[in-house]
């Protein structure tokens, strides 16, 4: 064993670190974010008790409906990534496809992928817990709208991010959409938060969507604002993401680097 | 002779850095325009621009008529690419790569297409195959398919025979006198090889630092620069 050679080794990764704001996230990101999503969800049982109501069906309904979104959001950009892989892009982008009708396609597939998902989490919920996410009715249908629209919404400001920064902002695909997992109240209501992240919470559209989800599970209905809060504020996401991607993609087509991402 | 590629002062700079000055040709139908320079020189910018992949910084590029910027769709549906940097996702079977692109190129009677194109470059019998089962010469011989799949009038080709063995790369040339004769197919072709690029090419654009040192048909070029041969013309524009 050679300790030079050994430090080598460290070095090479390091080098890969200390030029990659990426890399540095995903070394203090993901703790970050377990760290809080545990906390308050330990938090919220210790403050409810044995007088929880319906757990089974509040986690497990966050799961389903957060799941939604992440395909929602994968749909897009993980999509995206698999043309950068393949070193496809160039292909596509020089072909008479525009934007728009590449956006629309990988629309498609990420509607797949959450028709898919629900279909799945639903027969494995009933079967293995009894427990019908159709139960939310109507509602359901709303909800899912609403939280694809936030997926898209992430999924856009990830693609806007690789075709700016390229391959190196891939990570985000994965990550962006975690950030909003504390304040989105998946697994406990948002007063469990501290004052400040309540406030940021009223600015995230799923947060209204899993407090609707716990309004109806608990009361057998919601209060429609719920609907039209998290409506509103996905409208003003999904258009300024969707400005945003345009914009990143007319500059990248000025400096000249789409056919760069992925080398 | 009709021009189906028309060049005005394309200019583009990255940042201050200048990659194309200048730079005015045109591409007439039925003929092979073969682009050389140095590393650097501007071919791929170039290549990259008349694709509408980067924004020139002025100038104009008409296709048919038509301004590409303008009206890139309609445009696009007559040109197509293929290059050695660019690949077709390894995961679809060769017949399903071609698919898609039928699909966004609005190709008619696509199943025919795929398999004359499949035909045309010894690809049919693996058509069923992972695109990853390819040699680097095959997966260029499919990126090649892939770039006839419209009956292109333009085609644009970056380095096409660069990961080719001598026998391919010379059946890959064949193939393209033999369109250009039989299609009127237009053809701008970069290589780093000069000898392929006089054997195949009408006319030869030389660039350097951006700009253009010398346009013509090769015997002219080589009477008018006193040189016996397109490396020796080559080496006196770009050194």
């Amino acid at each position: 064993m050679s300790a030079r050679r050994i430090w080598g080794v460290f070095l090479r990764q390091l080098y890969l670190y200390r030029r990659s704001l990426t890399r540095l996230l995903d070394v203090f990101y993901w703790p970050t974010v377990d760290l809080l999503l545990w906390g308050f969800i330990t938090l919220y049982l210790e403050q409810v008790g044995q007088r929880m109501p319906h757990y089974v069906s509040f986690f497990l309904g966050g799961l389903i409906l957060w799941n939604i979104l992440l395909r929602a959001q994968q749909g897009l950009s993980v999509s995206f990534l698999e043309d950068v892989w393949a070193r496809n892009l160039v292909n596509l982008f020089v072909s008479p496809l525009s934007v728009g009708e590449y956006l629309a396609g990988l629309l498609l597939v990420s509607i797949f992928k959450v028709v898919s998902a629900l279909l799945l989490m639903s027969v494995l919920a009933a079967v293995f817990f009894g427990f019908k996410i159709f139960l939310l009715g109507v509602w359901l249908i709303p909800m899912v709208l609403n939280l694809c629209a936030l997926g898209w919404a992430i999924g856009l400001v990830t693609m806007a991010a690789i075709l700016r920064f390229g391959q190196e902002a891939e990570i985000l695909a994965w990550a962006l959409a975690f950030l909003f997992l504390p304040v989105s109240a998946v697994f406990y209501p948002v007063s469990v938060l501290p004052p400040w992240l309540r406030a940021v919470a009223d600015f995230v559209p799923s947060a209204h969507v899993f407090e609707g989800m716990r309004a109806i599970l608990l009361k057998g209905e919601a209060d429609l604002s719920f609907l039209l809060k998290a409506t509103g504020l996905n409208l003003a996401y999904l258009s300024g993401s969707y400005l945003l991607f345009r914009r990143i993609y007319r500059e990248a087509l000025r400096r000249g680097t789409i056919p760069k991402i992925g080398e | 002779m009709e021009e189906v590629l028309c060049v005005e002062g394309l200019h583009k700079s990255f940042d201050g850095l200048v990659a194309l000055s200048e730079v005015s040709f045109g591409l007439r139908a039925g003929e092979i325009l073969g682009v050389v320079g140095p590393n650097g020189a501007g071919k791929t910018t170039l290549i990259n621009c008349l694709l509408g992949l980067v924004t020139p910084s002025r100038g104009r590029i008409v296709y048919f008529g038509r301004d590409l910027f303008e009206e890139r769709t309609e445009v696009l549906k007559q040109v197509n690419f293929a290059s050695n940097y660019v690949s077709l996702p390894l995961s679809l079977t060769l017949r399903e790569n071609l698919r898609v692109y039928a699909h966004l190129y609005e190709v008619s009677s696509p199943e025919e297409r795929i398999r004359e194109v499949l035909e045309l470059f010894g690809l049919w019998e693996r058509r069923d195959e992972p695109t990853r089962r390819l040699s680097s010469g095959q997966m260029m011989r499919l990126c090649l398919a892939k770039a006839l799949l419209n009956r292109p009038r333009v085609l644009l080709l970056d380095e096409p025979t660069a990961g080719l063995d001598p026998e391919v790369a010379h059946r890959t040339r064949d193939l393209l006198r033999r369109l250009r004769r039989s299609w009127k197919l237009s053809v701008l072709i970069t290589s780093h090889n000069l000898h392929e690029i006089e054997e195949i090419s009408d006319r030869i654009l030389i660039l350097e630092a951006g700009r253009v040192r010398a346009l013509g048909e090769v015997s002219e070029l080589l009477k008018s620069f006193h040189v016996e041969d397109l490396e020796e013309l080559y080496f006196r524009l770009v050194s």
